[in-house]
């Protein structure tokens, strides 16, 4: 058989450079971090009296945290090439079961919690089902199921407690150990964090090391790059595609628990509208909306650009009713940076295999 | 060759809703024979090897492998019976590199438990390794594939579909965007699969590929078989004759042969027209002249 010899080394050592680089801008959540950037020192240079400093710091990741790990598990489900609207209101439902068994019930809270988890997983797994096996659109099935738990959240509390919120979740057995270990306030070097941020950084290395370091990962990728292809090749793409709505239905469930140990309270209006946050956030952390591309470092980082605006409007003191059109500029020079740097290191990569063509025919000359 | 077929299909019939992609078709498949899959555009070749490779199910019939009557769900389960299939559209994911597509599906993995992981260096090195054996040498094994040109993607499905099949091999048109030299290449992969005892199942549109490495050939038409050879028992003339459907040649020619003709006799009609308008001109001018 005949194979084309090794190329003399000082070549591969070109490309190989050229390589690095562009591997660099190829990444997705270049545009993210440039923003994160961006709006940092436009604050730090606005109002650096509040910005600058732990306090500033701790204001910041408090307001990304909850945010943070939503956006992960979204950006996952996104780069398998799916959406769920289900997911804000998802977080209040978990956090009301929990609340409602736990005051109402006299369960213990961790029981409470067990089987609003399960319920989460199952209403995640239902959607899951719904969309591979009738092949609808994620954003309608899952528009639904946001309906009719959002009537759900609001019907059932009303109904067990004749208002719209539980409280006395701090009453209950075994919250204590709850809060200790789902968001509990620890002070660092005199500043109060809430400890839900170590699990938004945990949660964004493990999702970053599925993606990119397992088999897993690769079964997201392609299953949201082609799923019938990915198929082909021996992908169970629908058992991907459940496993991820599971995954936000899972991480809206971590975010319910964390918001009834926090506020000791829950309210049946939680978390609605915060779909769009977490797709907006992914958005901007460089996931493409037609699925099989994307990072979920970059998702964390777009909700901390997100915790950075929601802060930083108000210690500016600018009313907070712009925060939704500082959203939707974010938005749009998200979509516009990804799809400019993209473009550019294909670009550079069809440049670079054209070199590559004519510097072999050189050598065959 | 061995007695008992590796693969074999009896009487299948594939629907998709009304259309009757398959009917009544029945074949067998060799370990260490090329078995040439052949017939027109939309005869039913590639739903009959999706089929094969577990993409469709059957509505009807029945499918042996390796003796044992057997039915796959999901081209998952034949690729671990060690059934590899090059598909027409390739079933490369564009946006993911290359060393990434190599492996989908059947990643390597290292580390034990929750740490186990892919084995990123093997895969990397591994796709090199083997593209360079089909004459293509790759820097790069981060490049997107999307990137690649239509002949580097078709190797790197074959190149793929070689180093995973154990048993069965099945190539849809592996060599229709390939240069000569790999198109090449690729006949020598099929002929060394089956050296390697390998049941290769070989789909083309070119009589000559397939005669220069086929030892069976079943001509599907619309569905049904038309007839099934063994090497000895064709020639080539009379493989391509059957490939073609030799009526519908002679019928084909006859109409080129009308056509042609139609054509002159119409462009003499022209001529002539055209010769009296001039004579009609000529002759008013001569009379505008004379006046
Ligand atoms: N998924 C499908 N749904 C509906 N009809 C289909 C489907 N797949 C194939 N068909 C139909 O089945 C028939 C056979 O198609 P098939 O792709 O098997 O042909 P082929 O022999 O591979 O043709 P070609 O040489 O062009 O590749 C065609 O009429 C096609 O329209
Ligand atoms: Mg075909």
């Amino acid at each position: 058989m005949t194979v084309k010899t090794a190329s003399p080394p000082t070549r591969d050592e070109r490309v190989a450079e050229l390589g690095a680089f562009r591997s660099m801008l190829r990444r997705p959540e270049v545009g993210a971090v440039l923003g994160a950037l961006v709006v940092w020192f436009f604050f730090a240079a606005i109002t650096p009296e509040h910005w600058i400093g732990l306090g500033g710091v701790a204001r910041i990741i408090d307001s990304s945290a909850t945010l943070g790990i939503m956006a992960i598990a979204v950006a996952l489900l996104m780069i398998g090439g799916e959406f769920d609207l289900s997911a804000g209101v998802m977080t209040g439902t978990a956090g009301l079961i929990a609340g409602l068994l736990s005051t109402q019930a006299g369960m213990n809270f961790w029981a409470a919690a067990g089987i609003a988890l399960v319920f989460a997983l199952t209403v995640g797994y239902i959607n899951g089902l719904m969309v591979v096996k009738t092949g609808l659109p994620s954003f309608i099935v899952t528009l639904a199921t946001f309906f009719i738990l959002r009537g759900a959240n609001v019907g059932v509390t009303k109904m067990l407690t004749d208002q719209v919120r539980v409280s006395g979740i701090d009453k209950v057995s075994g919250f204590a150990l709850a809060r200790t270990i789902f968001n509990t306030e620890i002070t660092i070097f005199g500043e109060k964090f809430w400890t839900a941020f170590i699990w938004w950084i945990v949660l964004a290395i493990v999702a970053t090391w599925i993606l990119q370091r397992t088999q897993w990962g690769n079964w997201i990728f392609a299953t949201g790059g082609d799923a019938n292809a990915a198929r082909n090749v021996g992908v169970p793409a629908m058992k991907v595609k459940i496993a991820l709505f599971m995954t936000t239905a899972g991480a809206a469930w971590l975010v319910g628990i964390m918001n009834d140990v926090r506020l000791r309270s829950a309210v049946a209006s939680q978390g609605i509208g915060q779909e769009f946050v977490y797709i907006i956030a992914a958005v901007i952390g460089g996931c493409l909306l037609t699925g099989g591309y994307g990072s979920a470092i970059g998702a964390a980082i777009g909700a901390l650009i997100f915790g950075m605006a929601r802060v930083g409007i108000v210690f500016v003191g600018w009313p907070t009713d712009w925060f939704f059109s500082f959203l939707g500029v974010m938005l749009l020079v998200a979509v516009l940076v990804n799809n400019y740097t993209r473009k550019r290191a294909e670009a550079m990569t069809t440049a670079m295999a054209k070199a590559r063509a004519e510097s072999q025919e050189e050598d065959e000359a | 060759m061995t007695a008992e077929p590796i693969l074999e299909v009896q009487h299948i019939t594939k629907l998709f809703g009304s259309v009757i992609a398959l009917s009544d078709v029945s074949a067998k498949v060799y370990a260490g024979e090329v078995t040439c899959l052949l017939g027109d555009n939309g005869a039913g070749k590639s739903t009959l090897i999706k089929i094969l490779s577990g993409v469709h199910q059957q509505t009807e019939g029945d499918y042996y492998f390796e003796g044992e009557k057997v039915k796959f769900n999901s081209p998952r389960e034949a690729l671990e019976r060690g059934i590899a299939t090059v598909y027409q559209d390739l079933s490369l994911i564009p946006l993911m590199p290359i060393w990434r597509n190599f492996f989908l599906g059947l990643e390597p993995v290292k580390g034990w438990g929750p740490f186990k992981r892919f084995d990123i260096d093997f895969a990397k090195r591994t796709v090199r390794q083997e593209l360079l054996k089909m004459g293509i040498d790759i820097r790069d094994p981060g490049q997107a594939v999307g990137t690649m040109s239509g002949g580097e993607r078709q190797s790197i499905a074959i190149a793929r579909a070689v180093y995973f099949g154990a048993k069965v091999l099945i190539l849809d048109e592996p060599t229709a965007a390939l240069g000569v030299k790999q198109a090449g290449v690729v006949l020598k992969y099929i002929v060394q699969a089956k050296a390697r005892g390998l049941g290769v199942i070989f789909i083309t549109h070119n009589p000559h590929h397939a005669y220069a490495v086929g030892d069976r050939f079943i001509i599907l038409k619309r569905g049904r078989t038309l007839g099934i050879w063994s090497k000895d028992e064709i020639t080539r003339e009379d493989m391509i004759r059957a490939m073609s459907g030799a009526d519908e040649l002679e019928a084909l020619s006859h109409e080129l042969d009308e056509l042609a003709r139609r054509d002159a006799a119409k462009k003499q009609l022209e001529l002539a027209q055209a010769e009296a308008e001039v004579a009609d001109e000529l002759e008013e001018g001569e009379k505008l002249f004379d006046e």
